[in-house]
């Protein structure tokens, strides 16, 4: 099973930090006393909740509906009670609050009624919608929405499916512990992608840091019968990005701008293989996922933790030790510090890294940039950023775009290797997010305008169509009366005249729903004069009659002075 | 032939028009902001350099000099350039819309740009042919348009750059003007002429 | 004699180029003004009015024709004075206090409870953002007001209030990296 192996330019080697978390197979973490579920958790549309605060759910029950195609369902991780639906802090380097589902477990874990699914006999377009039901998304930390990915291209024939088992980032082992412990159901899952997307080939790509987790994958390969191919691929990082390992794999190189299914590449974490297959042949849909619980802690391990799980409840079953001062979660390199300790774990999280300044020390201060050009060799994608951060920083946003800045995967080669501590990815997702925001107001402005230009044309048009009806009246009255004149020769005044009659109704019609609204204001504000005593009441009705003599207001009203006053 | 060509690049690089004739500064730090006008006004000096030196040449050889009318030069050179801008601009802008945006006000200011007429005096000075006329011309523009898309280059750079307060702007871009002249005064070795 | 030669030389030649350029600016005419275009995309579109213009396209009109000064937006913030002298070659200059203050972003929301149904805060609005009825509740679809304001001084009832816009995930952004924040009170977990 020899084959060529093709390179990527740049990438580093940091210090891996695995073993500490391998020695012990997964573990199922506990049922924490409550569980804080994100409706959020894939790329895309956010899921309509379908759930009541008070709801009994069972475990594996939709609580969030997929909204739109790129949009993954959403699931109760165990059965109990709905006691909240509103934002709570969840991870993310904002620190921002989005819309949860609070679920108190009442311990039984009853599952909802789980079936197996015959996908050979279904319709290919009926297992995507099951799979998007099912909330199968990228594990890998994309969180995108798979069935859209399993979507083969109508132009583009799929030459090769990629699975991406390399986990090139230090610390993180909770796909090789995966694929240690349930290579079976992995192959199995890879099946099931290869029968949805028809490629040519099927190529495995774990990195030879991981000689265990290649063995487990060739064996169940050779069990199951299937010409899937294992290749081991050179540690380093970023090898599992997936533009990289689909380089170094197949030797194609995607531009940029392209997707790899324009190339007829598509590429799948192992532990998303894994939840497919349990949601297809379980009917599981993903509630847990697997956690590595490393860094400054005492009982680094591998858990199987159920989404939701906050994080304060499920870090001590690795017992930190006791200089730790933050969690990061995801790797060391693209991770970030969560926000709040009792944030819960989503679908993204894959790894928490408990964080302690000796662990990994606080960077040097920033120096300026002396183009010294290390961050173009170990770029990955071939860019150059020093210019991109050149311009990044001088708030150029067109000069940054044009030094493919959108091509940039944030893996921060770049920053590890600058001699100036350069924190380079924080000004290359400044510069993003500066630009979308951007791009989105002059969408806004765009539509404002066509808005803005529409209505004028139809006033004009009113307008238009107004005068020629008034004209149309004119000349009928104007006729009506010539014939009056003809007929009669009586000159009795016309009634006095409709238009002027209207007009007085209206006015009056005005007046009683200011009226109206006057008090019913005085109704919805003044709440803190319902219910006061006599003496109060008399004082305050003595101030209003001195207000009244000094003609500031009148007697019923609020404290805001009036328009109409 | 290779005088021809000593003269193009002499023209170019060792007389630059700009960092060792010092003229057309006023083009020079005025359109060096963004290097996409450079570019433009680059490319429209060229035109109108290379049009400017012909037509002056002709002019003062079949019409000043046989009626001994030497001293009207200046006056009748700026009459030509000026007409010849005008021209250009109105035949670019019906022709080709896209390149009259993209050179905008720049174009009527080239009537102003003192390389523009100092280029057909020098070579009347240095008594050159027709073709040499036309080669000296087109060269200085060249070497305009090269001067100014490097300098536009650096300042897009100098932009982003912490330099320190007293020093911003303009302040910057002389000093930047000046060390480019510098630069350029190490061609001086290529010349032979 | 030599001063009559030259005379009419340069009398001849002006005649010539004169009649090169009348004929060139007959066959070579062209009409409109592509920089109004161009002044309008920067301008955000609010049609508030804030610049004493009737809109924003009348407004890069007026800036085309010299007669606006370029700070005189709002809206638009610093940012759009920067993009509009950078366009247009002009010095930087802050916005004119006259014309107003940059402001958050905020969008009307319209109390519900108040609302006596007049319309007319429906006629004020430039970008058709509020929905509703004679004699029926009106309410502004967020996701289209700009936060012009024209909507609060029609209201007969004072029930239009700006709110200011509530960052969410989809609106957050990354911070300029230069000042190091460190996240002190986040770095307590277990």
């Amino acid at each position: 099973m020899l084959q060529k192996l093709f390179k990527f330019k740049g990438g580093i080697k940091p210090a891996y930090n695995k073993q500490q978390s391998t020695g012990e197979p997964i573990a199922r973490a506990p049922l924490p006393s409550r569980l804080v579920i994100p409706l959020h958790q894939s790329i895309g549309g956010t899921p309509r909740p379908v759930v009541a605060v008070g709801d009994k759910v069972l475990k594996g029950q939709l609580i969030g509906e997929a909204d739109g195609w790129i949009s993954a369902a959403v699931h109760a991780s165990t059965s109990g009670t709905v006691t909240d639906i509103g934002p709570y802090l969840v991870p993310h380097p904002s620190g921002l609050s989005i819309d949860c589902v609070v679920i108190e477990p009442d311990g039984e874990e009853r599952w909802i009624e789980r079936q197996p699914l015959d996908y050979r006999t279904m319709a290919p377009e009926a297992v995507r919608t099951y799979l998007q039901q099912s909330g199968v998304v990228g594990l890998g930390g994309a969180v995108f929405p798979s069935h859209a990915k399993l979507t083969p291209s109508r132009d583009v024939p799929m030459e090769e499916l990629v699975i991406n088992g390399a986990e090139c980032e230090p610390w993180i082992t909770c796909d090789d512990l995966i694929m240690r412990e349930r290579a079976a159901e992995i192959v199995s899952g890879i099946g099931l992608f290869r029968d949805l997307l028809q490629p040519k080939r099927v190529l495995i790509g774990i990195e030879d840091n991981k000689p265990e987790a290649v063995a487990a994958m060739t064996a169940a390969v050779q069990a199951a019968g299937e010409p899937f191919e294992v290749q081991a691929v050179p540690t380093l990082y970023p090898a599992g990005g997936a533009k990289q390992l689909i380089r170094v794999l197949t030797g194609k190189e995607i531009p940029a701008a392209r997707r790899s299914t324009d190339l007829g590449v598509q590429c799948f974490n192992v532990a998303t293989a894994w939840t497919a297959w349990r949601a297809v042949a379980h009917g599981e849909p993903v509630i847990s996922r697997i956690v590595t619980l490393t860094g400054n802690v005492d009982k680094p391990r591998n858990w199987e933790v159920l989404i939701g799980t906050p994080m304060d409840e499920l870090l001590p079953l690795a017992s930190p030790r006791n200089d730790t001062d933050g969690v990061i979660m995801g790797g060391p390199m693209m991770g970030f510090l969560i926000p709040a300790p009792d944030v819960p774990v989503v679908k993204a999280t894959n790894c928490l890294i408990a964080h302690s300044p000796t662990l990994f020390p606080p960077k040097p201060p920033e120096m300026p940039c002396i183009r010294c050009g290390e961050c173009a060799r170990v770029c990955p994608h071939e860019l150059q950023p020093m210019d991109m951060y050149w311009w990044s920083r001088a708030r150029n946003f067109g000069k940054a775009q044009e030094a493919h800045l959108f091509d940039c995967i944030e893996c921060g080669c770049c920053a590890y290797v600058c001699p100036a501590h350069i924190p380079l990815v924080q000004y290359f997702r400044f510069a993003k997010s500066e630009i979308w925001a951007r791009e989105k107001e002059r969408k806004m402005a765009e539509g404002a305008k066509e808005r803005f230009e529409f209505k004028q044309f139809r006033e004009e048009r009113e307008k238009a169509e107004k005068a020629e009806k008034l004209a149309r009246a004119a000349a009928a009255q104007a006729a009506k009366k010539a014939a009056e004149a003809a007929a009669a020769g009586d000159g009795a005044p016309p009634e006095a005249s409709p238009a002027a009659d209207a007009e007085a109704a209206k006015k009056a019609a005005i007046a009683a729903a200011l009226e109206r609204a006057r008090a019913q204001r005085a109704q919805v504000q003044a709440r803190n004069t319902e219910n006061i005593p006599p003496d109060k009441a008399k004082e305050i009705a003595e101030i209003d009659a001195r207000r009244q003599q000094a003609g500031l207001e009148p007697a019923v009203g609020t404290p805001a002075p009036g328009k109409e006053a | 032939m290779a005088e021809y060509l000593f003269l193009l690049i002499g023209a170019v690089l060792v007389n630059n028009v700009v960092l060792v004739k010092i003229l057309g500064l006023c083009p020079f730090m005025g359109v060096s902001k963004k290097l996409e006008t450079a570019y433009g006004m680059g490319a429209a000096t060229t035109f109108v350099l290379t049009l400017a030196t012909g037509a002056s040449f002709i002019i003062d050889h079949y019409l000043l000099i046989p009626f001994g009318l030497e001293y009207l030069r200046t006056l009748s050179f700026i009459v030509t350039i000026a007409a010849i801008v005008q021209l250009t601009e109105m035949v670019i802008a019906r022709t080709s819309p896209v390149l009259q945006q993209v050179l905008g006000i720049y174009l009527p200011l080239i009537t102003t740009n003192c390389a523009v007429l100092g280029v057909p005096l020098i070579n009347i000075s240095h008594d050159y042919g027709f073709v040499e006329s036309l080669l000296f011309g087109a060269g200085s523009a060249v070497g305009f348009s090269l001067v100014l898309v490097l300098f536009a280059g650096i300042r897009e750079r100098v932009e982003g750059a912490e330099v320190p307060l007293p020093f911003r702007g303009t302040a910057i871009a002389m000093v930047t003007a000046g060390l480019m002249s510098l630069a350029f005064m190490g061609f001086a070795g290529l010349d032979r002429y | 004699m030599d001063l009559l030669i030259a005379i009419a030389i340069m009398a001849l030649g002006a005649l010539v180029l004169g009649a090169a350029l009348g004929y060139a600016a007959v066959r070579f005419k062209v009409e409109g003004d592509p920089i109004v275009e161009k002044i309008d995309a920067i301008l955000p579109q609010t049609q508030c009015g804030q610049c004493g213009f009737p809109g924003c396209k009348p407004y890069a009109e007026a800036i085309a024709k010299g007669e606006a000064d370029i700070n005189q937006c709002p809206p638009g913030g610093d940012e759009g004075v920067r993009k509009l002298a950078d366009l247009l070659g002009k010095e930087y200059k802050p916005l004119s206090a006259e014309h107003g203050q940059e402001k958050p972003k905020a969008v009307a929301v319209i109390r519900e409870e108040l609302c006596i149904g007049c319309t007319l805060c429906i006629q004020a609005c430039p970008v058709d953002a509020i929905v509703g009825a004679a004699k029926q509740m009106h309410t502004v679809v967020e996701s289209l007001c700009t936060g012009c304001e024209l909507c609060i001084k029609p209201c007969p009832v004072e029930c239009i209030d700006m709110v200011p816009v509530p960052e969410t995930l989809e609106t957050w952004k990354w911070k300029y990296p230069v000042i190091e924040i460190k996240p002190a009170d986040n770095r307590k977990a277990a």
